[in-house]
Parts: structure tokens; sequence; C-alpha cells
């Protein structure tokens, strides 16, 4: 067996045993204040739908930041698809993020391209040839109910659609793993509703989906899995779980 | 296939570097402006220096020794020393002129006479070799070393215009390098700024770019494209306005002053291109490599 096969062997067993996410006693400090995650250990395994939840400052976005690399946890272990998260090199991080979709509150959109292609450009980088491109970018844009719009600039779309081609970029390249954080946040119910449709269905075809949201409403008519954080920790992780009034308030 | 993608990849980074400076016009036109600005003033004043140093070249190419013989010296000693002056590596030529020459130049010259209307030739015994110098701050060693060759009587020196031309070589030279190397580091930081502000502008683009899993070199390789096009654009400005600014200028003084042209000579249009083309392509391209290089790597830690 080659060292390849052997560590990717070994990443396998790890996710299998641990799960696709598993964070082992992580604290992530800033040079001031208290840490913005204190000693949290969490484990989310495949094709899991999971909503984390939890006032500002309660180290959701950090959590995410953790995740996608941009940040390295200042003690404790993080393993996504079974890898160390930490022990990823700077010139491997690209490769590592292109099995993460995510989406963002603010959908950071390439705002001088158009819809065809700022989903193209999440193809590009993985050196995906044109035809597929021709041929995937519009699968998946019909999937998010924006085949119509692909000629259209960003800047002419609602907040839902951009949020929709948001998605539809993060999912082209089939992730493991759909990072949301805060998708919701600058939509109207009808359009919330419609993205949240759309990160069920994605669920449903084996991605696993970690939400962070403010979004009471939503959460509770789910029915997901729900993980409460507070001032960097986890306060309660319910299966079908609900946010509570309590998860919300300051200490 | 491997092949195949990287062509791709080539092609789109290429396409995106293009791109880019249309979807930032207004960024593209003031880094072009800020590098033909300095690339400009660099340009002209390389041509003046360059015409200085011709100039003063040209005036040296006539400053000379003379050498006189010891009486007596027979037609061969002389031919042995001219040879022995001729092999010196400092010497760009020597010129033989006998006494009889020397006398039917001078009155045709200064007494506009024929050499029969006088009885005999009153510079007997002034054969003369005169020896042109490629470098005048070598004369004097040059003069020595002749002096003490023997049959030599006497070396004239051109003393004083040739420590004030070579004076004049060496302060030029000086200056020279002084203020290109100020208009350089000038340019560097004036176009370097320009490119990091215009990569400010688009961190977040980056940043997506980087979210979504860009490589360094898939976010890189289109700025350092736009920076080095945005080099040559604004290199090539200048070198067009100044080729044909000194053209007209040179038919101008031609034209309107000859006296001036009769007494200078300028540089052809060519010479100042041979060295100032390439240099110029080569800072501002190169200007635009390193400065977007070196300011998108500070964004690339996302």
């Amino acid at each position: 067996m080659t060292k390849k096969e052997e560590r990717l062997k070994k990443q396998q067993q790890i996710m299998e045993e641990k799960g696709i996410i598993y964070l082992d006693n992580v604290t992530k400090s800033y040079s001031t204040g208290s840490p913005a995650i204190n000693g949290i250990t969490l484990s989310i395994h495949k094709g899991e739908f999971v909503f984390i939840v939890g006032d500002s400052g309660s180290g959701k976005s950090t959590l995410i930041r953790l995740l996608l690399r941009e940040l390295t946890a200042t003690t404790g272990e993080i393993y996504v698809m079974g890898q160390n998260v930490a022990k990823i090199r700077h010139g491997k991080i690209p490769q590592y993020r292109r099995n993460l979709g995510v989406v963002f509150q603010d959908f950071r959109l390439l705002n001088d391209r158009n819809v065809y292609d700022n989903v193209a450009f999440a193809q590009r980088v993985v050196e995906v040839p044109n035809r597929e491109i021709r041929r995937n970018v519009p699968a998946i844009l019909a999937t998010v109910g924006l085949a119509g719009k692909y000629k259209a600039k960003t800047t002419q779309l609602s907040g839902g659609e951009q949020q929709r081609v948001a998605l539809a970029r993060a999912l082209v390249n089939k992730p493991s793993i759909l990072l949301a954080d805060e998708p919701t946040g600058n939509l109207d119910p009808h359009n919330s509703w419609e993205i949240m449709g759309l990160l069920e269905e994605i669920n449903e075809r084996g991605t696993t989906v970690v939400v962070v949201t403010h979004n009471r409403e939503i959460v509770n008519a789910m029915k997901k899995r729900v993980i409460a954080m507070k001032k960097g920790i986890i306060v309660s992780d319910m299966e079908e779980g609900v946010y509570n009034d309590e998860d919300d308030e300051e200490n | 296939m491997k092949m195949m993608k990287r062509i791709n990849t080539f092609f789109y980074t290429m396409g995106q570097g293009i791109l880019n400076i249309f979807r930032n016009k207004w960024f593209s036109l003031a880094s072009v402006a800020t590098v033909a600005a300095c690339l400009f003033l660099l340009g002209v004043f390389f041509a003046l220096v360059a015409n200085v140093q011709h100039i003063v070249r040209t005036v040296q190419e006539d400053i000379c020794l003379t050498v006189f013989f010891v009486e007596g010296t027979t037609k061969e000693q002389e031919e042995e020393i001219h040879e022995a002056i001729d092999s010196r590596e400092e010497v760009l030529r020597t010129d033989y002129r006998s006494e009889d020459e020397e006398w039917q130049r001078f009155s045709r010259d200064y007494l506009h006479a024929d050499v029969e209307d006088f009885p005999g030739n009153p510079l007997t015994g002034m054969d003369q070799i005169r020896v042109y110098i490629k470098d005048i701050a070598k004369q004097e060693d040059l003069a020595i070393y002749i002096e003490s060759i023997p049959g030599v009587k006497l070396v004239r020196r051109s003393w004083d215009l040739a420590n004030v031309l070579t004076a004049i070589n060496n302060l030029i030279s000086v200056v020279f390098v002084f203020i290109i190397a100020i208009l350089l580091v000038v340019s560097i930081f004036l176009i370097g700024n320009t490119v990091s502000i215009g990569i400010s502008i688009r961190r977040e683009e980056i940043n997506i770019m980087k979210y979504i899993g860009a490589s360094d070199f898939f976010v890189r390789a289109p700025f350092v494209l736009e920076g080095m096009i945005i080099g040559l654009a604004g290199s090539s400005i200048p070198l067009i306005l100044i080729y044909n600014g000194y053209n007209t200028l040179l038919y101008y003084v031609k034209d309107q002053f000859t006296v001036l042209s009769n007494i200078l000579d300028f540089l052809p249009v060519k010479d100042i291109f041979h060295f100032l083309t390439p240099v110029s392509l080569l800072v501002g391209v190169g200007i635009g490599f390193f400065g977007s290089m070196s300011t998108i790597r500070k964004h690339l830690h996302v």
C-alpha cells in the first residue's frame, strides 16, 4: 500500500468513527478578550443537516472560519473528512476548500460578472474542461431555479436570487459539506424559506449541511439537529431541536 | 487530459487578465498614466544626457597631441616612431603630416595662396604626427610615453580643453546615474502604489476566489498579467511620444537654427531608441510584474 493510500484509509477511518466534521476540545483565542471558542468538542456525521444557533459573539462564525481553514485553532484539533485541518499546508488549502461549499449572508458574488460566470468560476478553479462547464452550469442553475437568468449581472438580481447564485456556485463542484453562514440573514421570509427548501433538497441528495442562523422560525419549523452556542461554548445539542429563547439570552 | 486542462486554465487566466483591465478601466487608465509619466521623464532626460555626452565626445575627437621630431631624424626613423605610437591601445587614429604637406595646408587655409608664391618652406623641420586619443583623460600618460621615444622632440598637448571636457563628461555621468536612480525609485514607488490601491479595491474579489478554492497561481496570474499589460502600455506611450517629439525637434533645429546644428552634432533618433526602447519596456513590464506580484501576496493569506 502506498503512503497516499495509507493516508486516505486513515482519513476514511477517522471519518467513519468520529464524523465528517470533528472538533476535539477546540479553543480559538484572539489577541484581546476572552476566547471566541472555548474548548468545543463536536461531531457531525456524513449526511446530517445541522443548525448552529446563538447570539452575536457566541462563536458561530469563528467556527465556520475554522472549518474553512481561514483561521487555525489555538488549541485542540479539527478534523474535516478525516483530515487534520491544522496540518494542511498553505499550498494545499485550495484543494481542501474545494470539498466544502460555502454560502455567506452577503452572498459574496463577483459583481462584475454575470450569473453564468460566477458559477462557472468555481468549476474553472478546479480545472473542469470547458465542455463540461457548459453542461454543468446550466444544470445547477436549473436546480436553484435560475435557468433563465444566466446572462444577468448579479447586481440586477434580487437578494433571494443572488443567494441562489451563491448556492449554485457552492454546489456546482458537488462538495461533501455545505457551510452556510447566515444564508437567510439578508432575505425576506419568502426567499428565506425557498433557500432553506433548497438546502434541504441538497441535504437529501447526500451533502452534509451546516447552517449558522439567527432565524428562529425556520429552525423551529424544520426539526433538524440544533447546536446552540453561547460565549464560545456549546450550551445545547439536540436532535430535532428548537431554537429556545434562553439560547439567545445573555448570561 | 491534464495537459488540456492546463491549456484551458492558461487561456482562461490570460483572458481574465485582459478582461480585468476593462472591468477596472479607470484604475487601469490611472496606472497606465502613472507608468507613462514616469517613463516619459526618464526618456526625455536620457535623450538630453545622451546628446550632451555625444556632443562632448564629438568635441573630444578633435583634440590631439602633436608630436615633433628632433632635428636630423630620418624619414625611416619617423616612420618607426609613427608605428610605435599607432600600436598603442589608447590611440584612436594618427595622422602623419610632412613639413611640405603642412606648409601646403597652412598656405591654403590661412594665407589663401599657393606654396609656389613663396620662396621656401618656413615650416622646414616641422614633420609631425597628430595623435587622436580614445579617452582624453589618458592624454597625459600617452604624452609622457611618446616623449620617452628617442627622436621625439616635443609633444604639444591640448591641456585646458581636455581637462574641461573630462570634467564635464565625469559630471554628466555622475548626475545621469543619480537622476536616473531617483527617477526609477520614484517610478517604482508611484507605480507600485497605484497597483497596490487597485488590488486593495479588489481584495473582496480575491477573498471570494480563495474561499471557492482557487490556488494562489489562479488568483495571482490574471492580476500579474494585468500589471504587465499596464506596464507595457505605460512604457509604449512615452516611447511613441518621445520618438515623434525628438524627430520634430531635430527637424525644427535644423530648419530654424542652422548655425546651432552646424556646431552641435545631435544624435539621430535611432541611436537614442537603440537603448531607450528595451530599457523602457523592461522597466514598464518589470514594474507591472513585480508591483502586482508583491501586492497580491499580502492578500493571498485568506
